[in-house]
């Protein structure tokens, strides 16, 4: 059985930041923008390796969307960046018409999202993005779950044409995955292979469902299968409904609130296919506020001990 | 400008007035009176202004771009691409109609040649216009990036962003036209929210202005060829053109009533007689 551990701790927002520098050196239309946090995104080598391929727009979240969609116009791959608030809500409508309605081979890079955020607090902590970007025809929703994962994300997806929403984090996180993976977009990834029931996690909880699904092995004698659902939007429903087939009941794990996320993707699929029991450890229809990342996820109803008691419900309800 | 050329010019603009009369008779939508007062800019740039080649290719490079984005004069860009030879003429008589590429607003998804990038709502267009311009410097491309904005549409936010970064970062191969109406739907301009003195605000903010009645060939044109060669001095241009909505029609201009309302048959008839067949009806 495959056993996940770490040495190491990284923030996923370094997964980006370094993979967009080997992008730098390798694909010449690559070209960064980010909307006054060059440091908050890890920019810094991209831009300094390849400053003429760098916009510093300032402050001006929804001109940084309708340039980027300019530049892909003309046959560049741009590369967004900033807080995951400030990449979506508040640039929806110019995302939905001139990236997603328009086409346009944008990539938009949304670092600091979720409770995980921290100190900052509600107004920056958007729960909502995953949401709001997976409504969008033409989407692409990513969400990786570690340093590695991300930067195989961050490379991925120049070689993929059309919008995509990279969504990552700011807490140093464990580094679990491989780090020559090769990041193939939409396609669900079974971590720990188990006969009781399925936790398909995304982001920072996958992590979370592993230690989770080590409690539930030695204190519960549930033995649950993991899947990292790193693509949310296309979802990767072949691997759900074929390992619920197997398990007969599932647990969703994601820092994003029910509404709009993994969970109800999951659940519309269940709807249209089979019916499974599904747990949803997700935000209920709240706004979060400023703490330590791992106390938020404690208080918000995401932490390990979350995940466990969802799995033993959905067993239960088999 | 050569005689010649305006001949031909004073004609395609009353065929394109035609054309768009009648599309938005058809369908009994639309927004003829900003389209109206367009034409001669729309046909100045299609048929002397703007280096382009056929066939359409999206990223346009060595080519003179155009981006609208007050999207909703669509019929007067509809029509003149058609008459420009984009498409087919008679490709006009689908317009807004279910499962055409002439959206009611300018759309890159059904692939209509010209349309670079979707438009409607408000205040993205210049955003746009500044990216081409950008990438067009990155790739050593001499050519230009134009585009036109409403002036109700000046009451965007992102307007200003983007007017701000064009001057900051020297986006001098961009020229920019304001179709200065005075109206929008809720009534003249200077009522529902005063752009105030527009043009010095640009200047303020950066950028070389320059001023010219749009409905008048040779000063639209004399001031399109001025901003041409005041572009690579390092500043974004902007052509602030005084237009008659509804211009052509009389019943219709120098109103906000015909902004968004379709003639009915009489009045149809009435804006046909003002307006010569010159290149033939599609």
């Amino acid at each position: 059985m495959t056993k996940y551990t770490f040495t190491e701790k990284k923030d996923t927002r370094s997964g980006f930041g370094d993979g967009l520098t080997e992008l730098g050196r390798t694909n010449p239309n690559v070209m960064a923008l980010c909307a006054d946090l060059v440091g908050s995104l890890k920019m810094a080598d991209f831009i300094k390796e390849n400053p003429e391929r760098f916009v510093q727009i300032g402050i001006a979240e929804a001109n940084m969307i309708g340039i980027a969609a300019g530049l892909a116009t003309a046959g560049k791959i741009p590369f967004t960046g900033t807080f995951a608030n400030f990449s979506t809500g508040r640039v929806y409508d110019q995302i939905r018409q001139s990236v997603a309605y328009s086409e346009k081979n944008v990539k938009i890079c949304a670092s600091h999202a979720g409770l995980t955020l921290g100190e900052d607090g509600a107004t920056h902590q958007i729960l909502e993005d995953v949401g709001m970007m997976k409504m969008l025809p033409n989407m692409t929703v990513i969400n990786p779950c570690d340093y590695n994962q991300t930067k195989a994300a961050t490379i991925a997806i120049a070689d993929h044409e059309g919008p995509v929403y990279l969504r990552f984090g700011r807490p140093k996180w464990p580094i679990f995955t491989d780090p020559n993976q090769k990041f193939e977009i939409g396609k669900a990834l079974k971590l720990v292979d188990g006969p009781d029931v399925t936790i398909f996690a995304t982001g920072h909880m996958v992590w979370k469902a592993i230690e989770a699904e080590e409690i539930l092995r030695e204190k519960e004698g549930i033995n649950a299968e993991i899947i990292n659902i790193h693509t949310i939007k296309p979802l990767d429903e072949a691997a759900i409904l074929a390992s619920l087939e197997k398990t007969g009941c599932g647990v969703s794990a994601e820092e994003h609130q029910i509404a709009g996320g993994l969970g109800e993707s999951i659940a519309s699929t269940l709807v249209r296919n089979k019916l499974y029991p599904l747990e949803i450890v997700a935000v209920n229809d709240s706004f979060g506020e400023s703490g330590e990342p791992e106390k938020l996820l404690d208080k918000y109803g995401l932490s390990v001990q979350d995940i466990v008691n969802a799995a033993i419900k959905s067993v239960s309800r088999k | 400008m050569s005689s010649i050329d305006k001949e031909k010019l004073e004609k395609t603009c009353t065929q394109v007035r035609r054309d768009i009369v009648r599309m938005v008779h058809a369908v009994q939508s639309g927004h003829p009176g900003g389209s109206l007062g367009c034409a001669e800019y729309f046909v100045s740039l299609y048929f002397h202004q703007l280096n382009y080649s056929l066939p359409f290719s999206m990223e346009g490079k060595g080519e003179d771009l155009f981006f609208l984005s007050n999207g909703h004069i669509s019929p007067v860009w509809y029509s003149t691409l058609a008459r420009a030879g984009f498409f087919e003429v008679n490709e006009l008589s689908t317009f807004r109609k279910l499962g055409s590429r002439l959206q009611g607003h300018p759309a890159t998804e059904e692939g209509l040649p010209g349309i670079r990038i979707a438009s409607g709502s408000l205040g993205q267009g210049l955003s746009v216009a500044i990216g081409t311009a950008l990438a067009k410097k990155l790739d050593g491309d001499n050519s230009l990036v134009h585009v036109l904005m409403g002036d109700g549409e000046q009451q965007e936010g992102q307007v200003w962003e983007a007017a701000m970064f064009a001057a900051s970062n020297k986006v001098d191969n961009l020229i920019a036209t304001i179709d200065y109406n005075g109206q929008q739907i809720d009534g003249p301009t200077e009522e529902v929210n005063s752009l105030g003195d527009l043009g010095a605000k640009y200047e303020a903010f950066g950028w070389s202005v320059i001023k010219c009645d749009g409905n008048d060939l040779d000063s639209l044109n004399a001031a399109l060829d001025l901003a041409k060669s005041m572009s690579g001095k390092g500043k974004p241009i902007l052509n602030l053109m005084t237009t008659s909505m509804g211009k052509g029609v009389d019943f219709m201009e120098g109103t906000h009533k015909w902004h968004g309302a379709a003639p009915n048959d009489d009045q149809l008839a009435t804006a046909l007689n003002q307006l010569e067949e010159t290149l033939g009806d599609y």
